[in-house]
């Protein structure tokens, strides 16, 4: 269970990516965020995004059309 | 900011001159901004001629497909241009526009309002040019707030140790 969810379904680039940033804020360091988003472009943007701000992708995932990703907060 | 940030591993800076005021033409900058921001890089915004537009308080953004061939819209399952004879009767670019307004809406792009607001709350630097403001009468209190004033100069100084520099 992640320590924190954040509901970007519906959303389009760079929206999903702005509001992780920003939830990532309330989550402890060493704590995980669960990102759900329906946007494709989100499948490449958050494993970009990992990379570069040294937050860690831990699952990437997708189901009927959702994608799921888990970000611990390590950057 | 990166250094507030500690979320900064990367202390990378970009400038982008932004120079164009439509519905259409303000959203590469606005996207890029707000996402490098977001990345962790340091990000200053130059907005000059009718970039300037883009920081009225109150936005009335238009999009014209006059003289643009390539702006077609998803229409009775396909893809209609306009002609350029048509696109000149008044009424047709604000028809357009609001078109536009709402498909962005309906597919969950974000507005300009909302990646402006975006860009002021994760602290770009959003510099007005002085000249153009002048030029064009637009005076401070016209703009939003967060807003600095500054010239080519300015503008140099920060683009001349930045890892990116951008004209949109």
């Amino acid at each position: 269970m992640a320590d924190k969810t954040l509901d970007a379904k519906g959303l389009n680039c760079p929206l999903p990516i702005l509001r992780a940033k920003k939830t990532l804020k309330d989550v402890p360091r060493g704590g995980t965020l669960e990102i759900l988003a329906t946007d494709p472009g989100s499948v490449a943007d958050f494993a970009a995004f990992c990379k570069t701000t040294g937050n860690e992708l831990m699952e990437s995932t997708a189901d009927g059309g959702v994608y799921r990703f888990l970000i611990k907060h390590t950057g | 900011m990166a250094e507030a940030e500690p979320n900064g591993v990367n202390a990378k800076s970009m400038t982008i001159i932004v120079t164009k005021g439509s519905l259409d033409w303000a959203y590469p900058p606005f996207i890029l901004g707000t996402t490098a921001a977001a990345m962790g890089v340091d990000v200053t915004m130059f907005f000059t001629f009718y970039g300037l537009s883009l920081l009225k308080k109150k936005l009335d953004l238009q999009v014209s497909a006059l003289g643009n061939p390539a702006m077609k819209m998803p229409m009775m399952g396909m893809h209609m241009g306009m002609p350029n004879i048509v696109n000149m009767l008044p009424g047709v670019d604000a028809a357009a526009s609001v078109m536009m307004k709402n498909m962005i809406k309906k597919k969950g792009v974000a507005s300009i309002e909302e990646l402006r607001e975006a860009a002021i709350e994760s602290d770009i630097n959003v510099i007005a040019c002085q000249m153009t403001m002048d030029l064009f009468e637009f005076k401070k209190e016209d703009m939003i707030d967060g807003v600095k004033l500054g010239g080519a100069a300015t503008y140099m100084e920060q683009a001349l140790k930045s890892h990116i520099n951008l004209y949109i």
